[in-house]
């Protein structure tokens, strides 16, 4: 019936290409497999991979959840615009992303600052593709938050600041995690946005940059940075399910 | 007024003026003030024409399949039990994790010359990789997930009494289908589509490693953005970017009126 | 239209929520499935329209043996205890829905829907959406809506659980008076044995999945089956192994040979009657009933020692 149909449609989809990836990567044996991920300029894109999009998800935390609850607690005019414009980086294709900030921070920049082709302007890029993962997911749980829970704790004698670190932060903090963690998984793999500025093997070239240069000319690396490109995203929303399931055990009956 | 609200707002904005808006902005003012005509030209230009046409023809072919999709599979998730149900909950977010490169490179090895369909496909004569329907394919892989996400929580929230009270009223499965379920989640379908739009006409990293790049065959508008890049054309990057965020910012519009109504249920 | 169970039993996974039940509704009674929560009420009903399938044991409509019938086939009005209102359609669109279905008429539909919306008391109201009526309005849309298609039976799920008190009561004395007008098979079901008292021509008393009695609501009350029927039905004192109801506890200013001696711990005064808390010389706390004027005429107060005889006890075996 329409379960059958849609259980093919996934695996035929999803599952298939996958399995081909997996496949390619491993059918010379092991040791073709450790010598492809082993060469220098591989770990290099993969350890800066992580690096980088790990600091874009950590500010993004801060500067996410900031803007949540502004969004949430706070109101002014034009507000509604704002919110709707968080959603700018899932609307617009990665790469105008790319070639926007390389206008305003690159060579031609009108505030003359110019370090769209360093590090710092990866890290710029890829802020911006995962601005809205954390403000999306700490607003709806700013809103669901009982408000009678801050206000007995001020009428206990809590300050502002003690409020926000021990009744706040500990109910947004799945919903901040959540957000980082789906951040840094789409962070660690994004290449529209990055691939015409990362393209200096051992100084800014990223794993997806990586794999996009040696696709043609050598397949077997490119699969093989694939699949550990793949087990640390993986890895990372697997524990996400986990420290979830732990910060939200009071929730649980 | 509280200092500690006002600053935080100031930080706020100020970020998302420093990440979003200014380079935004500056790329607007930019293409109508000093490159008009040479955007215009780019973007009049025929083989610009042709990128985009590849673009729509593979989201208008990915996004009626993945709202179906959605909408199925929303339904089989939430309604049904069935052995593996997770694993298919788990599935349909899994494009969400894979770099689009990965997914372009899983396909060029599917139907490359030495992959699992590609030697077979070719002696048939039916060429994939660097041709639409490879295009066609990655485009629909990476834009499975929307339409089902936005179903699978309104359905949950919605419960199924609405379509208990049908069945008792005498209606079939199709008819409780077509008049019931399917009207309660329209907003949703609707947000989703809009999102899985979204996506398709913006995917750059799986089309780039599988379409071939060829001008007037297989190129993209995303691809033709990049080439414009690459050949130092100014006229046709602020062109065919402005365009590319023009439609962007449409999406944003139709995101903001139909959010509201999603969430009203 | 009768209905009639027999042996049902239902588990929901280690939960055995039927255990072989069976019992009969005359046609044209309204009868009340009454239990605590967990009883199975609720799951014997749906067995009843089809929405949940036993485990075993049969299903009777009229006679015919409908276990494997589909819901839709099977003529039952159903009405939730949430209403399940299509929130999409009109209350127009809703009521007349079971008719657009089987196809009928224009005409006729428009006639019908007019004729329940007035009988329901919600004219005027027919382009309204069910998100602008209040919780009354849209559970009487909910009985329009179950009874336009001539339901062979009514079932109603707790109907009236999720409104206010003044609401309730109002319900359901205009449910009684639809159903003595209408004289359709009903079974609804309830916790509150208040309202299965009023509105029930025949009770169905169950708890843990079984039946525990059959009765009309005096014969339950008078003669309950057993311990649980007793104590849920109405109140009862409990002292040992002997069951007293509030107003058969007779309150003497002096002792006789019958009596127990007891301290008045409070008086509640719940308008007409009075409610007198006491404890026994031995402890065991004792709740009677009466009204006010007997209340007055003894000169009761807080704190008052007094003499207690039950003038009708009962003992279950």
């Amino acid at each position: 019936m329409s379960l059958g149909f849609v259980a093919t449609f996934i695996s035929v989809v999803i599952a298939l290409p996958i399995a081909a990836l997996v496949w390619a990567s491993v059918k010379h044996g092991g040791t073709s497999f450790w010598a492809a991920v082993s060469n220098p300029e591989a770990v290099s894109a993969l350890k800066l991979s992580v690096m980088i999009a790990a600091i874009a998800a950590a500010l993004n935390a801060v500067f996410g959840t900031v803007t949540a609850w502004v969004l949430v607690r706070d109101d002014f005019r034009g507000k509604s615009l704002v919110n709707a414009v968080i959603d700018l980086p899932f609307a617009l294709p990665t790469i105008v992303a790319g070639l926007l900030l390389l206008t305003f921070y690159g060579p031609y920049s009108p505030v003359g600052v110019d370090f769209a082709f360093s590090r710092a302007g990866i890290v710029f890029a890829l802020l911006f593709v995962t601005l809205p993962f954390v403000v999306r997911t700490v607003q709806p749980v700013l809103i669901e938050l009982d408000r009678e829970m801050e206000q007995a704790a001020r009428s206990l004698g809590a300050n502002e600041g003690t409020t926000f670190r021990r009744i706040v932060l500990p109910n947004i903090l799945p919903g901040i995690l959540s957000g980082v963690t789906m951040a840094f998984a789409r962070a660690v793999g994004e290449i529209g946005s990055i691939v015409l500025i990362a393209n200096r093997p051992f100084r800014t070239e990223m794993a997806s940059v990586f794999i996009l240069n040696h696709v043609a000319y050598n397949t077997s690396a490119a699969a093989a940075v694939s699949v550990v490109l793949l087990s640390i995203s993986f890895g990372v929303l697997l524990l996400l399910g986990c420290v979830r399931r732990f910060t939200t055990r009071h929730e649980r009956t | 007024m509280n200092v500690r609200r006002l600053s935080l707002r100031f930080v706020a904005l100020g970020y998302l003026l420093v990440i979003l808006l200014a380079p935004l902005g500056l790329m607007v003012w930019r293409t109508l003030a000093y490159h008009a005509d040479a955007a215009w030209k780019a973007v009049s230009d025929p083989m610009t024409v042709h990128a985009f046409e590849v673009t729509l023809e593979a989201t208008a072919i990915a996004v009626p399949l993945n709202t179906v999709f959605g909408i199925l599979c929303g339904l089989a998730i939430v309604r049904r039990r069935f052995p593996g149900k997770g694993l298919v909950n788990a599935f349909i977010d899994l494009p969400l994790a894979i770099s689009p490169v990965v997914v372009g490179l899983s396909f060029f090895l599917l139907f490359g010359r030495t992959g699992w369909f590609g030697p077979w496909l070719s002696s048939h004569g039916y060429q994939v990789l660097f041709a639409l329907p490879a295009i066609v394919m990655v485009t629909v892989f990476v834009s499975v997930p929307f339409v089902a996400r936005e179903v699978i929580p309104t359905l949950r929230e919605i419960g199924d009494e609405q379509e208990q009270a049908a069945q008792t009223l005498g209606a079939s499965g199709w008819q409780t289908f077509w008049r019931i379920t399917l009207p309660s989640i329209r907003w949703a379908v609707v947000y989703g589509v809009v999102l899985t739009t979204a996506r398709c006409l913006g995917e750059y990293g799986a089309v780039a490693v599988v379409s071939g790049n060829i001008e007037g065959r297989t190129q993209t508008a995303t691809l033709r953005v990049q080439d414009y890049y690459e050949n130092l054309s100014t006229g046709g990057i602020y062109g065919v970017s402005l365009m590319l965020a023009a439609i962007a910012v449409v999406t944003l519009i139709l995101m903001s009126i139909v959010k509201p109504r999603e969430e009203r249920v | 239209m009768s209905i009639s169970v027999k042996g049902l039993s239902k588990s929901f996974g280690d939960f055995k929520a039927l255990d072989d039940v069976s019992m009969e509704v005359p046609t044209g009674s309204l009868t009340a499935l009454l239990g605590p929560s967990g009883s199975g009420k609720s799951t014997l009903l749906r067995v009843i329209a089809g929405l949940e399938t036993p485990d075993s044991g049969s299903v009777f409509i009229d006679e015919a043996n409908v276990t494997g019938t589909r819901p839709q086939d099977r003529g039952v009005g159903f009405v939730f205890q949430h209403y399940a209102a299509f929130k999409h359609m009109t209350v127009y669109q809703n009521v007349a829905f079971g008719m657009k279905i089987r196809k009928r008429p224009r005409a006729e539909v428009r006639e019908r829907v007019s004729q329940l919306l007035s009988l329901v008391q919600l004219d005027g109201l027919a382009n309204r959406y069910p998100s602008q009526l209040s919780g009354g309005q849209r559970q009487r849309m909910g009985l329009a809506r179950a009874l336009a298609v001539d339901p062979a039976v009514l079932l109603l799920d707790e109907p009236f659980g999720a409104l206010d008190a003044q609401v309730r009561t109002e319900l359901r004395a205009w449910l009684r008076r639809l159903h003595d007008e209408t004289h359709t098979t009903t079974v609804i079901v309830t916790h509150d044995q208040e309202e299965a008292m009023e509105v029930a021509d025949e009770v169905v008393v169950m708890n843990r999945g079984r039946v525990e009695q059959v009765a009309g609501p005096r014969e339950l009350y008078d003669r309950p089956a057993n311990e649980f029927v007793m104590t849920f039905v109405g109140q009862a004192n409990r002292v040992g192994d002997t069951f007293v109801r509030p107003h058969d506890l007779e309150l003497l200013l002096e002792p006789n040979e019958h009596t127990r001696e007891a301290l008045i711990q409070r008086l509640v005064h719940l308008g007409f009657e009075v409610r007198v808390e006491l404890v026994r010389d031995d402890g065991e706390p004792l709740s009677v009933q009466m009204t006010r004027d007997e209340a007055e005429r003894l000169e009761l107060a807080g704190g008052q020692i007094v003499y207690v005889e039950p003038t009708r006890a009962t003992v279950f075996g």
